[in-house]
């Protein structure tokens, strides 16, 4: 384990863009998101979670697949260029960093997606372990320790020190070329920075919160309950939540006239939305109860049973914390009696 | 001309078309046409199984996911018959021989023409544009006639020039060994003296023996009934094949659209036994 002083941060931001684009969290005028590091940038590493998740790094919002040309009655079609550039994401939260697990079993799964693919290659991930978790957080729901975040280098802040743990080959082959900047710390020394982590989550509001009779099993057993109508009722469908969300990864796939050839491009989009599912003889979903459902079904039944019981929720709580109806996942689990009681 | 030859550098994925060119167009009713559909060097674009889909685009305009109605027998191109009636089909409908789309696929399963429909009394029951899918099978059984025991293909539509295919019906399906077609249309019309009546009802009517395996393709309304009437026949729900249509756009069971429980139509279906489909939510 190596650790460097708070203030040599930026000397070791700098050193790291230098190895490869860096993207942290960066506060600007409105809120704190992943962004590329500028020796200008306003690094935030207080604020706990950044508005949107780090998906889009890996999965775009909106990215070009292929442009058509067109000459004559001759059509051809350029596929874009795959991304090449290394790049680091720093700060991750435990939760996050199982976001893009859960990408991966969408997006490498056969046949692969290979522009996800050469941006999974081509990133790094540093983790930042929670030392002060926010009412919204739940996750260690599923089973996420977020003292341990689980990325190619996991760091802890303290008050004094950035500590930094190189957890894979790639983690360690960065290590090794920031070493002019890092020092050696003791194993031991954040024992007591992780008890202290660990006693805070206990004393969040969701700690209790249990997705047990969820997953495979619920797939067809809460799928005709009444509870739906009623949890459903306050949704506006402005798909806030799949936005925000580090693990929705539904797309639309459109394109635009450029002048020079069609661009084919996806972008996210979201099953809370009426067109979702509309198709020249009719919508499979016609109610906004239907598409609800259908969001956590899928996250909570639909995907662990594809997915060897893997959930696609991480316990982010950003939808807890945007919802405009106050709606979220966690009234849904609770709904069902995921609540513990000790 | 833009002659690029970079991208021969990049990696291939699902999502990227290959360029198809449409070689020949037959207008089958008011508003069905199929087109065929070559690669620009000529032969198929990709080898495919009956009942598999794949995905057409006009660039600028809009892509869609289409059954593949030619049969993977058919050794130099592809067709696909499709029904004018949104913004992407009407589009399509105007282009003339020697237009260039481009087309991605095939994707999703197909028919068990390999495996459970083997050795089987088969019977085809379409309606309408439904026919497309099943065409793709019904030729294949034809060019593999030994693999198959008898056929039945009851045929249906709204009216006589609401039939597609009509001239390969006559010419190569009732002609067939050990193959009888029954068509129907909706109502009475003038130079029609074939049956008259749905689709539905004329099963009923023929009352076919229940140890036939059934594939069923057509609007929904008339899969509700087809499927009733089939039941009450005393078919189990593990003889009968029908497909699912739901919004698709990427293909690969990616891009959510077409989940319905644990399914995606695009990569899990479009091909369903109806016991499999009785096992989703009912959301299809």
């Amino acid at each position: 384990m190596f650790k460097i002083a708070r203030e040599a941060l930026p000397a070791l931001f700098a050193k790291m863009a230098e190895i490869a684009d860096l993207f942290l969290p960066v506060k600007n005028n409105i809120n704190t998101e992943y962004a590329r590091f500028t020796p200008e940038s306003a690094v935030d590493l207080e604020t706990l979670k950044t508005a949107k998740s780090p998906k889009d790094l890996f999965f775009p919002q909106s990215e070009t697949l292929y442009t058509c040309h067109r000459d004559g009655k001759k059509l051809s079609v350029v596929p874009e260029k795959l991304a090449e550039a290394p790049f680091i994401v720093f700060g991750m939260r435990a939760c996050d960093i199982q976001g893009v697990a859960v990408l991966d079993r969408v997006f490498l799964s056969e046949p692969q997606d290979s522009f996800y693919a050469a941006r999974r290659q081509n990133g790094l991930l540093i983790g930042m372990a929670c030392t002060e978790p926010e009412e919204s957080c739940f996750c260690g729901t599923f089973g996420i320790d977020h003292t341990a975040p689980g990325g190619d280098v996991d760091t802890m802040l303290t008050k004094t020190h950035l500590y930094w743990m190189p957890c894979t080959e790639k983690g360690q082959v960065l290590t090794e070329k920031l070493a002019d900047l890092l020092q050696e710390a003791k194993e031991d020394e954040l024992d007591k920075e992780k008890e202290k982590a660990k006693a805070l989550m206990e004393a969040m509001p969701y700690k209790d919160v249990s997705v047990e009779g969820w997953g495979a099993a619920a797939a067809d057993k809460n799928f005709d309950s009444p509870l739906w109508e009623s949890l459903a009722k306050p949704c506006l469908a402005c798909g806030t939540c799949t936005f925000v969300c580090p693990t929705c990864q539904c797309y639309d796939i459109k394109d635009y006239e450029t002048g020079h050839g069609v661009k084919r491009y996806r972008c996210w989009d979201s099953c809370m939305y009426s067109d979702f599912t509309m198709m020249a003889h009719g919508n499979n979903r016609t109610t906004q109860m239907q598409r609800f459902r259908q969001r956590f079904m899928h996250k909570l039944a639909y995907f662990p049973a594809n997915n060897d019981g893997m959930f696609s929720c991480v316990g982010c709580g950003r939808c807890v914390e945007k919802c405009p109806s106050a709606l979220n996942i966690v009234k849904v689990i609770k709904a069902f009696g995921g609540e513990q009681h000790a | 001309m833009h002659e690029c030859t970079c991208h021969q550098n990049y990696t291939a994925d699902t999502l990227i078309p290959k360029v198809g060119i449409i070689t020949d167009i037959r207008q089958e009713t008011p508003d069905v046409k199929t087109f065929r559909v070559n690669a620009p060097e000529g032969g198929k674009l990709f080898e495919h199984m009956p009942g598999q889909c794949a995905m057409l685009c006009a660039p600028g305009i809009s892509e869609g996911m289409f059954s593949i109605t030619s049969s993977p027998t058919n050794k130099e191109y592809q067709e696909f018959s499709i029904k004018k009636c949104g913004s992407l089909t009407s589009y399509l409908h105007d282009l003339s021989v020697g237009d260039a789309i481009t087309v991605r696929g095939p994707y999703g399963n197909h028919f068990p023409v390999d495996s459970a429909l083997l050795g089987k009394d088969l019977l085809f029951i379409a309606g309408g544009i439904g026919l497309a899918p099943l065409r793709s099978v019904i030729n294949y059984v034809l060019d593999n006639r030994e693999q198959y025991g008898k056929i039945d293909i009851l045929y249906g539509s709204r009216s006589a020039d609401d039939l597609v295919q009509l001239k390969e019906i006559r010419e190569k399906w009732m002609q067939a060994e050990g193959v009888q077609v029954h068509l129907t249309i909706d109502r009475p019309q003038e130079g029609w003296d074939g049956h008259v009546g749905f689709v539905p009802a004329y099963l009923k009517e023929l009352g076919f023996s229940n140890d036939k395996t059934a594939l069923v393709c057509g609007p929904p309304i008339m899969i509700k009934f087809v499927l009733a009437a089939l039941e009450e026949m005393g078919f189990s729900k593990n003889q009968v094949y029908t497909t699912l249509e739901l919004r698709m756009k990427c293909g690969v069971g990616k891009c959510g659209r077409c989940n319905i429980g644990t399914k995606y139509v695009c990569k899990d279906g479009p091909v369903f036994r109806c016991d499999e489909i009785d096992a989703l939510p009912d959301e299809y």
